[in-house]
């Protein structure tokens, strides 16, 4: 039934579009790569947090007597071992609210406003004396009424997180009203109100999603040793070094020259482990017994302690005409932020019509404070949220025009030079391509058929990232390369680096040995998020390799003492242009040592041109109509990924989204008892989609070069989570005549709605 | 967690006495699928945990003209492996087999699924239908305990501090009977029944009329349910629709669900009813031979 993955590929490579083995592979299935879990240091001691059992209460004192003269303690922590503690409003001036909220997500000082939250936390000789210590700190709370629900929380006379600290800020004006409504935007492009009056059809719906958790497999962690000499070392699992680096530092007021971080191995994070919080905690700990420690957090830790994607509520309202042309759209989102401001509903905003040629369009958004933990991104952040909305509402006009939904996409599908409604106008793009591609799909030409049973579709789309990235190359005397990068590897990127290397330099994969290392030992690399790294840190290889070449070039013609001008680098073989001289890489690599000393290339950048990703998602789907569980019978997803270095790993990233995705529709949510406690705080009873639940997700790779890369590079990561919700909503919708507007579609859900 | 002892016994008598000795502070290991996650999780405290799976009376599992004797430590693999009990006892093994994981299967026994007393242990409704009963040894001596009779709540058990559960005694299967178990879970494994029910029905030699049934539920009420009104509806009735569908409405009236997490009270009630017209077709085909 289902079709092979497919690559429709454009241009042909040496070494980009191979499937080489990737560097890390042995370590990883022999089980001895290093996580922050393996890390052993001499003296090490083991760490665990005290956390709020209440959602919503004001820490009025913390006794930490009983647990310090538990054998075996050797430090205890808490907010007023933070440097927050001891400055004031006026120490802090404008930059009093940014800090505080920054210290009190590590440790809770005068609130705590979220099951979860860190109040404390015990170094102890092991980590079953440090968990009994927690069990002897008496916290006094004066537990309030806690709000869970974004709308809830907008409501005059909801309960305050942060009493009279935020006032809105609106369109540049702040309110002078406290208020659980941190911000509020709104973008307006042509004139909406006509061009839903020059409408055939409208169709306006509600939406809601719930919170959802990136899941990763691997906990946070951290260890950090806090030497005598002021030197902090650190050592995670984090999609950025640097950003643990810079925000450490910040919070503990220290240089950031001070902190160096070891990223070890990740098991995953999907945009999750670009937050952090253990790192500091862990020092503070470290300075105060004078020995390294190790703090590790909890499956239920990681659910309630750290940063699920926002829970939602939109509001959608698209016309169309006869002719099958979107007149006008509009969208209004409220996100929870959770306990402190920074929800992604910016981005929600300006992805939601990011596929659709709009003449008149408004996006507004509210980032809205709850008492969840503060959310933290989630591939794609803000996107799948509000395609879920937005691509429901168009398949309902499609509906009602009785217009194919591929058809009426296409019809008013951006392409290069479109604007969209915030104000950025696209470069070269491959959303008509992609549609075309499920349009030609042997998946969309064949019927479903049977009853109980529904197609859906939908498109998504995602911006991508450049920013900063470094790559040091040092040349071996055997003609290896030693690839030194800071971008965490999280999806394949040390193999995707290093083909790029590869290819720059006309040398094999295999000689490319690529190593991600500490904060001083590359230069500034942001996070492996926001489908960036193999975009640009592959960009900085391909610049370095550059800088290998050149230099290359420059020692033979040394050696053979002829102008450099005369010397050209082709293929991986460095010759002069005109007499019968050339090296191999190997070759020359052999004598660098004795004629000048070895070769490195270096590059730091900060690249714009990202090319932004398109996915069109296709889903058969089957309902039980006695018990409302739906069943994926066959899923398809098209993305166009540029260039694909690595094509199985943009698979896996594209099948890695569309299960995430499915999940989100069909189970994941944080299911809160009416007092603010999350009762699901287990992989057992927080649904994620095991390989039991899914068909093969068959994959396309569309490749429309993005000209903004050496190579057409465009990130893949994130964009193949937006499409999966609405599209499972489609194909649910369809399967069972009723659209269900609230995630997640649960059986009980459906069944709910026919009962 | 606390440092707690482990004591490998090697015969019945010595894991009483270590058992009698603790009280409610020792409690028998089969799987340990569920009490090490227990202790881990802090939900529990003990002192002792007696190993089950070195005490042999636990952990044999014989088919005999009275039927199976199935020691309590036995895990599910080797019951749905075993080729003699598989085909007398499809029901048993529709539980067996889907209770956790494929790795969960190599340790958890259908003993510890009693033991451990949930109301949503997958295995206790077949063992229910099939008759079972629960062969219990402690300082006093034996006793045995019909299988609907032996969980008394969440979590709770007839078992009295020192004694230990040995095995299960499951009739041998009369001519033209047949038992299902199914579960209603939102993934297809590593899930905790939402409602679960087993039907058990005995045909005359015809196969067209029900002799006797037995339904039994879980997941839907403080404990597993013998829905006894609505196994006895189908007494002497036409295996029929009409008759399937008055007992679904039955069980689906003897189950007294809560709404948590994993399902509403509608829900799980609406999913009895289903789930019982669904075991007693696959119950019935059995019974014929027809699967």
């Amino acid at each position: 039934m289902t079709t092979p993955n497919q690559v429709l590929s454009e241009v042909e490579y040496d070494v980009i579009g191979k499937r080489p083995v990737r560097p890390d592979g042995v370590d990883k299935v022999t089980g001895r790569a290093q996580y922050g879990v393996d890390l052993e240091l001499t003296g090490l001691l083991h760490a665990r947090v005290l956390r709020s059992p209440h959602a919503h209460a004001r820490i009025k004192a913390i006794d930490t007597s009983k647990a310090e003269a538990l054998a075996g303690v050797r430090a205890i922590v808490t907010a007023a071992d933070l440097p927050f503690a001891a400055l004031s409003r006026e120490d802090l001036g404008n930059d009093y609210n940014r800090f505080k909220f920054l210290s009190d997500n590590f440790l809770a000082s005068d609130k705590a406003l979220y099951r979860g939250h860190a109040i404390a936390a015990v170094a102890a000789d092991n980590a079953h004396i440090a968990e009994s210590a927690l069990a002897l700190i008496d916290v006094d709370y004066e537990v309030l009424e806690p709000v869970v629900d974004v709308r809830a929380a907008m409501q005059d006379g909801s309960p305050l997180l942060h009493d009279d600290l935020i006032h809105t800020s609106a369109m540049g004006e702040i309110s002078d009203k406290p208020s659980n409504v941190a911000s509020y935007m709104k973008f307006e492009k042509g004139e909406t109100a006509a061009g839903f009056a020059n409408s055939d059809v409208i169709v306006e719906r509600e939406f809601t999603t719930a919170s959802v958790h990136q899941g990763y497999i691997e906990p946070h962690n951290a260890t950090a040793h806090w030497r005598a000499d002021g030197q902090i070392n650190v050592w995670c699992s984090t999609q950025g070094a640097f950003v643990v680096r810079a925000n450490t530092a910040d919070v503990l007021r220290v240089d950031v020259s001070d902190v160096r971080v070891t990223p070890m191995e990740i098991g995953g994070g999907f945009g999750g482990k670009v937050s952090f919080y253990l790192e500091p905690v862990a020092a503070l700990l470290s300075r105060k017994a004078g020995a390294p420690v190790k703090v590790l957090m909890s499956r239920t830790e990681v659910f309630e302690g750290s940063g699920p994607a926002p829970g939602s509520w939109m509001r959608v309202k698209m016309g169309a005409n006869s002719a099958g042309k979107i007149t006008a759209a509009e969208i209004e989102l409220a996100f929870e932020a959770g306990a402190y401001p920074g929800s992604p509903v910016m981005q929600g905003a300006t992805c939601a019509f990011a596929c659709y040629e709009l003449e008149n369009g408004t996006v507004s958004g509210y980032d809205v404070l709850v008492n969840k933990p503060k959310t933290a991104a989630y591939r794609a952040p803000g996107s799948p949220q509000a395609a879920f909305g937005v691509e429901q509402v168009v398949d309902e006009l499609c509906q009602k025009l009785g217009v194919d939904p591929v058809e009426f996409r296409l019809n008013n599908a951006v392409t290069e030079g479109s604007r969209k409604v915030e104000g950025p106008v696209f470069q070269k793009i491959g959303l008509v391509e992609c549609l075309e591609a499920a349009r030609n799909h042997e998946h969309y030409r064949t019927p479903l058929e049977g009853p109980n049973r529904g197609r859906g579709i939908a498109s998504g789309f995602w911006m991508n990232r450049g920013f900063h990235s470094s790559v040091n190359m040092t040349v071996n005397p055997d003609g290896t390369v030693n690839l030194i990068e800071g971008s965490v590897d999280i999806g394949g990127s040390r193999a995707s680096i290093a083909q790029q290397a590869a290819e720059t330099l006309g040398i094999s994969y295999e000689d490319i040995k690529p190593q991600v290392v500490d904060t001083d030992s590359i230069g500034y690399t942001m996070v492996t998020g926001g489908s960036r790294t193999t975009f640009a840190t592959g960009w900085a290889a391909i610049l370095a390799a550059e800088d290998v070449k050149g230099q290359m070039v420059e020692r033979a013609a040394s050696i053979w003492d002829v102008p450099s001008e005369d010397v050209e680098y082709d293929s991986g073989v460095v010759r002069h242009k005109s007499q019968e001289l050339s090296f191999t890489f190997k070759e020359l690599a052999r004598q660098l040592y004795t004629t000048g000393g070895g070769i490195t290339g270096t590059a730091s950048l900060d690249p714009t041109g990202e090319g932004n990703s398109f996915g069109v998602h296709l889903v058969d789907v089957e309902v039980d109509p006695e018990t409302g569980k739906t069943e994926i019978l066959r899923y398809t997803a098209i993305q166009d990924a540029g260039k694909a270095v690595h094509p199985s790993y943009v698979e896996g990233q594209i099948q890695g989204g569309a299960v995430q995705g499915i999940g989100w529709a069909l189970n994941e949510e944080y299911y809160f008892s009416d007092n603010g406690q999350m009762m699901n705080s287990s992989f057992l009873d927080y649904r994620m989609p095991t390989s039991l639940d899914l068909p093969m997700i068959d994959t396309v790779i569309v490749e429309v070069a993005n000209p903004g890369h050496p190579y057409g590079v465009r990130g893949v990561g994130e964009v193949p989570i937006v499409p999966p919700l609405a599209a499972v909503a489609n194909a649910v919708g369809h399967a069972t005549d009723q659209r269900l507007t609230n995630l997640p579609i649960t059986p009980g859900s459906v069944l709910e709605a026919r009962l | 967690m606390r440092a707690i002892d482990y004591v490998a016994p090697t015969s019945l008598s010595e894991a009483v006495s270590v058992l009698s000795a603790n009280g409610d502070r020792a409690r028998p290991l089969a799987g340990g699928t569920d009490i090490i996650v227990q202790l881990r999780g802090g939900r529990r405290e003990l002192d002792v945990l007696v190993d089950a799976k070195t005490i042999p009376e636990l952990n044999q599992i014989e088919m005999t003209d009275s039927g199976l004797r199935l020691g309590a430590a036995v895990p599910c693999y080797e019951i749905y492996q075993n080729q003699q009990v598989a085909a007398a006892y499809p029901g048993l093994i529709d539980a067996a087999g889907l209770i956790g994981s494929i790795q969960i299967q190599g340790r958890a026994s259908i003993g510890g699924n009693l033991c451990n007393a949930a109301p949503s242990g997958d295995s206790i409704p077949p063992v229910i239908t099939l008759g079972g009963e629960a062969h219990i040894n402690g300082p006093n001596g034996w006793r045995a305990v019909a299988a609907e009779n032996f969980c008394t709540g969440p979590g709770r058990s007839v078992l009295e501090p020192g004694e230990i559960l040995v095995g299960i005694q499951i009739p041998a299967p009369v001519a033209n009977s047949g038992t299902a178990y199914l579960r209603f879970i939102p993934r297809n494994e590593m899930d905790i029944a939402v409602a679960g029910v087993s039907s058990s029905v005995v045909l005359d030699a015809s196969g067209q009329t029900i002799q006797s049934a037995r339904i039994a539920l879980a997941s839907v009420g403080p404990t597993p349910i013998l829905a006894t009104a609505a196994g006895d509806s189908l007494a002497g009735k036409a295996a029929s629709d009409d008759a399937i569908a008055e007992a679904g409405r039955l069980a689906s009236e003897a189950a007294t669900p809560i709404t948590d997490m994993r399902g509403t009270i509608r829900q799980r009630h609406h999913l009895v009813d289903v789930l019982t017209r669904r075991t007693l077709n696959i119950a019935i085909r059995r019974a014929r031979g027809e699967e």
